[in-house]
């Protein structure tokens, strides 16, 4: 069995280009190919023109790859900044003791810039609702993708009020030249967010629209093969 | 959060203290020799929970522990028989050393749980302490190593008071203070997210397993200095009271979270508690209970935060 078999898709920076598809379609395997979960077995992936491999989630994130999950990875009894620096904490001096100040100014900064109401980076991640944790993931994201960041159902989680926060997030994200992959059931979302439409059936590519040029009838018809 | 619950465990210290020292008041429980003699006492203890807050925190638990100090005891003061301190020393750590990254490999190449690994090792290195002295005691006449590692005194303080103190400086500043500790925390708070974040949480896992062996036999080698030898029952009482002071002391048992700190007030409490127990005339076996009694108040004081899914 063959998970994808066919997909041609660029992205540019500045972009936000939607992966739709019904279930088993595909769309969390391009995600995770693309974030160096799994290798793919064959096909290229290039940034900026250079083919890439990845054999871990590691490599991916070198190459300014980040991922926002719908599962939200964060560390729940660790402060908001610690959880936006996991991995990758700041230290200072020769003892290279932990930059706490730096991290919480900085991530202060970055929820700021994203207009996230979260307060204080210094209460613990699981004192947060559900929105703002999936801010502070993609914060995190937002900080450290140079290129591309993957969004897998980034708002499944996440009640109305929520998810158009998180949306408007995204948005800004765009704005800040990255380019942005996000996988979603909700066509309403696509439409709201995306500027190009990539639909797989089956692991095969089926089509790629311009948001402007198409319609929610024309993608349904898409997702499911009927006419 | 763990500032709050060190703050308690400190008045909670202070109210026993003060209770011991009523009740006590004609046995010399506040006595110069007596304070001492408490602070003497719990260092091997103290050391040990100090790195136990890393293994509890990043979610794994060494119940070998007790063994290993036994061993390390009896390897140091076999070698003293023969060798220099700094030889014994280093064969003591070796041995430490040695069955935390045994530990520790089985833990992350096999993907075994740390409490059957340690389970297994606990039972194992047991038998080794008592079969290598045929469970005779080795007597210790090596007066350096007695005055470093057991009745010296730096000025006014007794010298073992100086080991548990720094340990207790060290694990400090490198729980609260270093990107390894971070690291610790993540991993014992979610494995999952910690990996996602590139954090390598395997070499997390084994070097809180060969930290928790070193100071094992850090404690062993304390315990040899002290009584000037070392028999194979040393330490065997030892994981409870480490792993009551260590919980007493704000570090929750299913990882995510710890307090060095705490981990030294827990250990003084307990110190505090056998000592007092002691002095009133209480049998060793009725210290148990007692011992047993306040790890199972931690504990419910513990889970009772809310936090339960993790408990699961």
């Amino acid at each position: 069995m063959v998970a994808v078999e066919e997909l041609t898709l660029g992205l540019d920076s500045g972009e936000i280009v939607a992966l739709v598809g019904d279930n088993g379609a595909g769309k969390s395997t391009v995600v995770k190919c693309l974030a160096g979960v799994y290798a793919p077995t064959s096909g290229r992936i290039l940034l900026e023109g250079r083919p890439v491999r990845f054999s871990s989630p590691l490599d991916a994130r070198r190459d300014g790859i980040e991922v926002v999950l719908q599962d939200l990875a964060l560390a729940n009894t660790q402060p908001v900044y610690m959880n936006v620096f996991l991995g990758r904490e700041l230290v200072k001096g020769p003892l290279r003791w932990l930059d706490r100040h730096s991290m919480a100014a900085q991530t202060q900064t970055l929820l700021h810039e994203l207009d996230v109401r979260v307060d204080g980076s210094s209460q613990p991640v699981r004192n947060l609702s559900g929105g703002q944790r999936q801010a502070v993931a993609i914060a995190r994201a937002v900080l450290w993708a140079q290129r591309l960041v993957l969004m897998d159902e980034p708002t499944a989680a996440l009640g109305v009020a929520e998810t158009r926060r998180v949306e408007e997030v995204i948005r800004r994200m765009r704005d800040r030249g990255l380019a942005i992959l996000l996988v979603s059931h909700s066509l309403d979302q696509v439409f709201r967010l995306a500027d190009r439409i990539c639909v797989l059936r089956r692991g095969k590519q089926v089509g790629v629209r311009r948001r402007a040029d198409t319609s929610g009838d024309e993608i349904v018809a898409m997702i499911t093969g009927l006419r | 959060m763990a500032g709050r619950r060190t703050y308690l465990v400190f008045v909670a210290f202070l109210l026993l203290f003060a209770f011991f020292a009523v009740v006590l008041a004609d046995d010399g429980f506040t006595s110069r020799t007596n304070l001492l003699n408490i602070v003497r006492q719990t260092a091997p203890v103290t050391v040990m929970a100090v790195a136990v807050v890393f293994v509890l925190s990043a979610g794994e638990i060494d119940l070998s522990l007790g063994s290993v100090v036994a061993l390390s005891a009896l390897v140091t003061a076999k070698v003293l028989q023969t060798e220099g301190l700094a030889l014994a020393v280093a064969a003591g750590l070796g041995v430490g050393l040695g069955i935390g990254a045994l530990n520790g490999l089985f833990v992350t190449l096999l993907r075994l749980p740390s409490f059957l690994v340690t389970l297994a090792s606990l039972g194992f290195v047991a038998g080794l302490a008592r079969t290598i002295t045929d469970l005779q005691s080795v007597a210790v006449a090596n007066g350096g190593f007695i005055d470093v590692f057991g009745s010296g005194d730096v000025g006014p303080i007794p010298g073992l008071a100086f080991w548990g103190l720094g340990a207790v400086a060290l694990g400090h500043f490198v729980f609260r203070h270093t990107r390894f500790g971070a690291h610790v925390v993540a991993t014992g708070d979610d494995a999952n997210a910690a990996r996602v974040a590139g954090i390598r949480v395997d070499r997390v896992r084994f070097a809180v397993l060969v930290l928790s062996g070193a100071a094992a036999a850090l404690a062993g080698i304390l315990y040899t200095g002290r009584l000037q030898g070392a028999t194979y029952t040393l330490g065997e009482q030892d994981l409870l009271v480490v792993i009551a002071a260590v919980v007493i002391g704000g570090t929750r048992l299913f990882g995510g979270q710890g307090s060095v700190i705490g981990a030294l007030i827990g250990s003084l409490i307990l110190g505090t508690l056998t000592n007092g127990l002691i002095l009133w005339g209480f049998s060793s076996s009725e210290q148990l209970i007692a011992q047993g009694v306040l790890l199972l108040v931690a504990i419910s004081l513990t889970l009772r935060e809310p936090k339960g899914e993790h408990a699961s």
